[in-house]
């Protein structure tokens, strides 16, 4: 690292654990040395608040230890209002922040002289940010503090990617240097025995618990990592059940609220619980004390993310990193073979990432005008130095710039109104005053309507957690759901919050929270289809073995040499499931054209969802000739005008919208309702769709879907693969192997005659309860 | 005509699927809370520059009311326009649709929240207005009977298994009717809000409206 301390771009690559924080760090402390002078030298960010808070505490006491006098401060969200405002007027050496904080920063016109000394900058955990938006507004960041100070030095600390290259592309458009540190030894990663077989499906892991509470009990410290929060909390519940030695085990996930997660993470800190019930809040590199063991309940959906969270444990360098999988179900277990034996291969999956997506650089341009007035070509020119943007075509810029400025609408409304105007050729805010909204507006975390959670009758107070606005609209009086651990009744619930009681005699309903739905992992499926198609089981524990042998003979086995396709009735509805193993964006694809396809046939789709091996529809009809849905010549004519009318359109416009600029997140400090949000923003949609469906927001939300699917060409590719042959088994109840698919998350609904017909339906049941016909 | 029929007070009322009122016998059609000029407001306000297609939106919905009711008297029960300079601002394509439809009918603006006060547009402008026995306003007043209104915007929501739908909707019961919003980009407020629970009686109904009227118990606040 000190050898390239003067590159002005340098990628890090280390798994975790192996100290490249500090390394990162080491030249700015020799540069500082004993007697710093005055100004911002380095600025370092994070992807969580948790981190940088942690960071600043693990740099204070080697700092004091050497005697120097370096000053380190955070700013984040959490961070007062008179703090920051100080640290805009005197900054310290070094200052932690996030993503967020750091765009806020450059919104105020002190931003220039505030940066002015600025030798480096530090993005940590830069992997986990290029995989999202953050990342993408962070670095159109970064090419804004190269105006400040061109000689700044530009540093990436990332865990194990499969393509450093890329990475280092998105880091800076120029030259980079890559520097891989040793990848340690291979970890130790294997299924974990039980005694008790996984079931079909659901459960949540909880059928491992006496294997597992084993494990916590023969290690210092155990993370245990579950896919949702939702199974978290089910998990949590269940182990406690059984937890007869009383082992210190907490559970910390995103939707707790942030005093609890702070109790859980100091007492970590100071090696007070044995064990922690997690989701991927705890994903990055935080110094958890002494991680010894990792164990991943429900298939890992994605072989990388695995590895980087193997990292975690035993964070010691040299030592290998242990972890242990427990399949969920039975599916599961070939999926954890796959991925053991990906693992072993060193074979990282990964989808090539993309340009910059459009919405963020509206807001970009926006952000920009509330520090000061720019000029068009200049701003163009500095987007083009952040990596992800090097390849923006002015077209696009002038597009986004319009937007911001107009509107962009075909009819030109606003001329009086816009919110950007052009002065001696600057453009500027029309509005200063309106400096003050785009700042409460930053940002590109997807809104997803989270209502605070509280014990009734307490007015204010810590709040429990949260849950999605969706999942409350659905509770009704005495409904009981799991909360941090605890059963809680609700009570009612007002425009901001969801008022609860303690009621641990029940048993609680499912909170059904949203959750990551993982990238796509196409090489796991291929894997797994060579594994079924051999045949042989003997590698299998005997339980999967007699699963996937029941499955043949009920239904069929999935091959790569015939589409099969299974149909069933499920709690009053009509399913079938198409098992493609292509790929999750793939089977998206097929199941948004196949219930296109339905609809016109009459067929009353509902709605479906997909994962890497099959696409699962339900609806009120019961397909009887799938090899006629197939037929690539009618799913092409679908294709072009699916784009019109689903609702996976409508949910990236919701979030393109938002980020972009064209609906408010924030109105004066109260978050807009969801709901609210969401009947609007379908409004806005359809009216886009009618008066200007060539608008520029239209465009980036086509993009955006886009990239949770794939093109015909790949639909028609897979089909060919098939040519036709089609297996179709008609079943009584639902096969061994779609029995998984039920509880997956990220159903998409279809809007058609079948919902309709339902909500009709229910309509009259309504009004026949209270005796009208 | 798909419609919700019911009696108030001795009038025999259509909820229209389409978001209007028609008082058949006496050739009344009533519609409440077009918020027109609502995205200039915003934009003046230096918000989010919203799609400046709402005011058309709107006024081919109430256009297709005309044409399915041909009524000789329309009222517009408040909030017709987002705000006072809204009125002035109305553009002139919006401006020259409204006085066609106004042409041969009796057309009486009741004043809303937003829009208190005469408006520079003809017709008549009332702060409220009786016909029979009815009476029309912006906000229901909980003492008042047989009473017309709007200004809430309500909605409700129809769960059943397997799909949902949410829609704006009229609230019903044997002394009143609160009207849905007319307005695009009117958002709405759900029915088991508060204020709806102390407004309408226990046996109300809520008729979402769309392509078809559909009739439901009134969604309650939970206390």
């Amino acid at each position: 690292m000190l050898d390239h301390a003067g590159d002005p771009a340098s990628l890090l690559i280390a798994p975790t654990g192996g100290g490249k924080t500090l390394s990162g760090f080491l030249p700015t402390l020799i540069e500082l040395g004993a007697a710093p002078g005055p100004g911002l030298h380095t600025l370092y960010v994070s992807p969580l608040k948790a981190l940088a808070a942690d960071i600043r505490r693990n740099l204070l006491v080697p700092l004091e230890g050497m005697g120097l006098n370096i000053r380190v401060e955070d700013r984040t969200g959490d961070t007062s209002a008179l703090q920051r405002k100080r640290q805009r007027i005197d900054p310290p050496h070094i200052l932690l922040t996030t993503p967020e904080s750091l765009a806020l920063l450059l919104t105020y016109p002190e931003a220039p002289q505030m940066f002015a000394h600025l030798q480096r900058v530090i993005v940590d955990e830069i992997h986990a940010l290029a995989e999202s938006k953050r990342g993408d507004q962070l670095m159109l960041g970064v090419a804004r503090l190269l105006t400040f100070t061109p000689a700044l030095r530009v540093v990436g600390l990332s865990a194990t990617v499969e393509d450093p290259p890329a990475l280092a592309g998105f880091l800076t458009p120029g030259l980079c240097t890559i520097l891989t540190a040793d990848p340690g030894p291979d970890p130790d990663i294997a299924m974990l025995a039980t005694r008790e077989p996984p079931p079909w499906a659901g459960g949540g892991g909880t059928y491992a618990i006496p294997a597992i509470l084993k494990q916590v009990g023969q290690h210092k410290t155990t993370l245990i990592f579950h896919n949702t929060r939702a199974q978290a909390e089910i998990f949590f519940q269940a182990l406690w059940s059984q937890n007869e030695d009383n082992l210190p085990i907490a559970i910390h996930h995103g939707a707790l609220a942030r005093e609890q997660r702070m109790r859980v993470e100091q007492a970590m800190n100071a090696g007070a619980l044995r064990a922690v019930v997690c989701t991927g809040t705890l994903d990055l590199g935080l110094d958890w004390g002494d991680v010894d063991l990792v164990i991943q309940v429900g298939a890992p959906k994605n072989v990388k993310r695995l590895v980087q969270r193997i990292g975690r444990a035993n964070h010691r360098y040299n030592a290998p990193s242990k972890a242990l999988l427990v399949p969920a179900n039975r599916f599961e277990v070939v999926e954890c073979l796959a991925a053991l034996q990906a693992v072993r291969a060193h074979d990282l999956d990964g989808e090539p990432r993309g340009p910059g997506p459009l919405d963020v650089l509206c807001q970009h341009i926006l952000n920009t005008a509330a520090a000061g007035s720019f000029d068009a070509d200049q701003l163009y020119r500095e987007c083009l130095q952040a990596g992800p943007y090097a390849d923006l075509a002015r077209t696009d810029f002038d597009a986004c710039l319009d937007f911001a400025a107009t509107g962009g609408y075909a009819l030109r409304a606003y001329d009086r109104w816009q919110r950007l105007v052009v002065h001696h050729g600057r453009y500027r805010l029309r509005d200063a005053r309106a400096a003050a909204q785009i700042r409460l507006n930053l940002g590109t975390i997807e809104d997803r309507g989270l209502m605070k959670v509280r014990y009734a009758g307490r007015l204010g107070g810590a709040p429990l957690g949260e849950v999605e606005e969706f999942f409350a609209s659905t509770l009704t009086k005495g409904d009981t759901f799991l909360m941090g651990g605890q059963i809680v009744r609700f009570d009612s619930m007002s425009e901001m919050q969801v008022d609860v009681t303690r009621d641990p005699g029940r048993k609680p309903k499912i909170a059904v929270f949203g959750g990551t739905k993982f990238a796509t992992s196409t090489q796991l499926s291929a894997r797994i289809l060579a594994y079924l198609k051999a045949g042989d089981f003997s590698d299998l524990p005997a339980h999967t073995a007699d699963w996937l042998i029941h499955q043949s003979e009920v239904s069929q086995l999935p091959t790569a040499e015939r589409l099969l396709v299974e149909s069933f009735p499920y709690e009053g509805l009509q399913h079938t499931t198409f098992w493609g193993f292509a790929g999750r964006n793939a089977m998206q694809t097929l199941g948004l054209l196949l219930t296109r396809r339905m609809e016109v046939l009459g067929l009353h789709p509902l709605g479906f969802v997909s994962t890497d091996y099959g696409v699962m529809i339900w609806g009120l009809e019961a397909v009887t000739d799938p090899a006629a849905l197939l037929d690539p010549a009618t799913l092409r004519d679908g294709f072009e005008t699916w784009l019109a009318d689903n609702a996976l359109m409508k949910r990236s416009f919701r979030t393109v919208a938002s980020v972009a600029g064209l609906i408010d997140r924030n109105i004066s400090g109260q978050r807009r309702k969801l709901r609210q949000a969401t009947m609007s923003s379908n409004l806005l949609y359809d009216t886009l769709r009618k008066h200007d469906p060539d608008h520029v927001v239209m465009r980036i939300t086509r993009i955006e879907a886009l990239r949770g699917l794939v093109d015909f060409g790949r639909i028609e590719q897979i089909l060919a693969q098939f040519n036709g042959r089609i297996e179709h088994v008609k079943l009584d109840q639902i096969s061994p192997l779609s029995a998984p698919l039920i509880l997956e998350i990220g159903k998409v609904p279809v809007v058609g005659a079948g919902r309709a017909r339902l909500v009709e339906d229910e309509a009259r049941e309504l009004m026949r309860n209270i005796g009208v016909e | 005509m798909n419609s919700y029929n019911f009696t108030l007070h001795g009038a025999e009322l259509r909820a229209l699927a389409r978001g209007g009122l028609w008082w058949e016998s006496e050739g009344v059609l009533v519609v409440a809370d077009l918020h027109l000029g609502k995205a200039l407001r915003l934009a003046r306000r230096g918000g989010g520059l919203l799609p400046p297609w709402e005011a058309v939106d709107t006024l081919e919905r109430l256009d297709a009311l005309i044409r399915e009711t041909d009524p000789d008297v329309v009222i517009c029960l408040g909030d017709s326009f987002d705000d006072v300079q809204a009125a002035d601002d109305v553009e002139e394509n919006a401006r020259l649709w409204l006085l066609r439809l106004m042409a041969g009918r009796r057309w009486l603006w009741v004043e809303g929240n937003h829009d208190p006060g005469p408006l520079s547009l003809p017709g008549e402008h009332h702060a409220s207005f009786s016909l029979g026995p009815l009476a029309f306003r912006h906000i229901a007043q909980a003492t008042d009977i047989a009473e017309i209104s709007g200004h809430y915007h309500p909605k409700a929501s129809i769960h059943a298994k397997g799909a949902s739908l949410t829609r704006p909707c009229f609230l019903i019961d044997e002394n009143r009717v609160i009207l849905p919003a007319l307005g695009s980009l009117t958002g709405g407020m759900a029915c088991h809000e508060p204020i709806f629970s102390e407004l309408m009686a226990s046996d109300a109904i809520a008729v979402l409206t769309g392509d078809k009227v559909l009739p439901i118990p009134m969604p309650r606040h939970v206390r």
